[in-house]
């Protein structure tokens, strides 16, 4: 096991307990969702019954999916529906590695809610070049068998603090954790404000903004901010990037929890904007999608591949 | 009773952690040292860096402080850098209503590592 410290306090001792009671001072400064997820601090870990443990890191099962529909959501954006043949679990924002062929995968963020789809839903953006987007585009068809990897990551909805104020920064497809979480945590009843920023070059890239102004007419403590860098105010679409027009909008983030989905440069500087703006720093999560190459191999708390 | 039990141990940490790593992410004299680096890792080594200099268990050693500082020796850090980040220290606990006679004994502490940050 890789450690450090040994205090409690490097986290490099990351483990994951599968079953069993994890003694409470194991997970002390942990973040909401590394605690969901069952991540303890071996270093720190007296347990009093036994509990059966993983890496952190592991990637345990991978299943077969059936692709059971395929929407056009943009002009380069898809949503990709899957039905495995097993049901996995996971959380609305986390992801999982789809699987061209043996060795070829990308991740993808899952947009869907456990209680409420009965489906993964995924979005897919295609690059330019893009090996696994492109096979996508071109050649996956409704019916096919793919290969999915169980959804891992940290960036998801954690019950348990209904009135907490939620800010939510997404660009491209980094859409889909940020819907996938925002319907997760409205179905989970939470009443505190959710903001959802979601910024695009152009206003071609913005995707299922009539859903998502549904959603806004049906919730009041729900807003949904679309937003352009290239381009003027129009048609409720703000000029800006969701960073700089959340901060006008909300300068005083004390006490809120944030979600950062997409570019990286972007997620790295909101990353420290909201924290000098007032979000504690176990409150903000985030997941930057790198693009291939930077990613492969990485485990965990990886980010989403968009290629 | 020591002194991180007098500062009030690892909730003290967590409670110091954010306002001590906020003030030096906007301490002009400091911020530069900090751009471009990953936050969250950044967190925990403020976080390590508090406890031991809040007198708390640690396995820091001299030469982890020179490694982990030697890039920014060569871009020119130094002893008004390092009394800046002792300054924000200072402050952070002031903001926390630490009494000063504490304060000055975590000031101390931070002070030991001194010449092994600046890699002399």
């Amino acid at each position: 096991m890789p450690n450090s410290c040994r205090v409690g306090v490097c986290q490099s001792c990351l483990m994951r307990a599968v079953r069993g009671a994890i003694p409470g001072n194991a997970q002390t400064g942990m973040t909401p969702t590394m605690i969901a997820r069952g991540l303890f601090l071996a270093c720190q870990c007296f347990p009093t019954e036994d509990i059966e443990v993983a890496l952190a890191d592991e990637v345990i099962r991978r299943v077969e999916a059936r692709v059971s529909a395929i929407e056009r959501l943009s002009d380069d954006v898809r949503a990709v529906r899957l039905r495995p043949s097993t049901p996995i679990e996971y959380r609305s924002g986390q992801f999982l590695r789809l699987f061209k062929d043996a060795r070829t995968s990308r991740n993808y963020s899952l947009a869907s809610v456990p209680s409420l789809d009965e489906e993964l839903m995924i979005h897919v953006r295609r690059f330019p070049g893009g090996l696994v987007s492109g096979w996508i585009f071109e050649h996956l068809e409704p019916g096919a068998l793919v290969t999915i990897s169980e959804a891992f990551g940290d960036c998801f909805y954690v019950p348990g603090n209904p009135d907490q104020n939620i800010l939510l920064l997404g660009t491209g497809c980094g859409l889909a954790p940020l819907y996938g979480i925002t319907r997760d945590a409205l179905h989970f009843g939470h009443r505190g404000r959710v903001c959802l920023y979601h910024g695009s070059r152009e206003t071609s890239g913005l995707y299922l903004s009539e859903g998502l102004r549904e959603i806004a007419a049906t919730h009041p403590n729900f807003q949904y901010r679309p937003c352009v860098s290239e381009g003027p105010s129009i048609d409720g679409i703000s000029s800006g990037t969701p960073l700089d027009l959340a901060l006008k909008e909300i300068p005083d983030l004390t006490g809120w929890r944030v979600y950062l989905c997409g570019n990286p440069q972007m997620v790295d500087a909101a990353r420290v904007e909201t924290f000098l703006a007032g979000a504690a720093s176990s409150e903000i999560f985030a997941d930057p999608f790198l693009p291939t190459g930077a990613s492969s191999g990485a485990p965990t708390g990886a980010p989403s591949a968009p290629a | 009773m020591g002194l991180y039990e007098e500062l009030g141990g690892a909730a003290a940490v967590n409670a110091a952690v954010d306002i001590f790593y906020r003030k030096v992410l906007k301490d002009e004299r400091i911020s530069r040292f900090f751009k471009g680096v990953d936050m969250t890792q950044q967190a925990a080594k403020q976080k390590a860096f508090l406890t031991m200099a809040f007198g708390g268990p640690n396995s820091y050693t001299g030469l982890d402080m020179r490694k982990g500082h030697a890039h920014l020796v060569k871009q020119g850090l130094n002893d008004s850098h390092f009394d800046a980040v002792v300054e924000d220290l200072g402050a952070t606990l002031k903001e926390l209503k630490v009494p000063d006679h504490l304060i000055a004994k975590v000031a101390a502490v931070a002070e030991t590592t001194r010449n092994d940050v600046l890699g002399r």
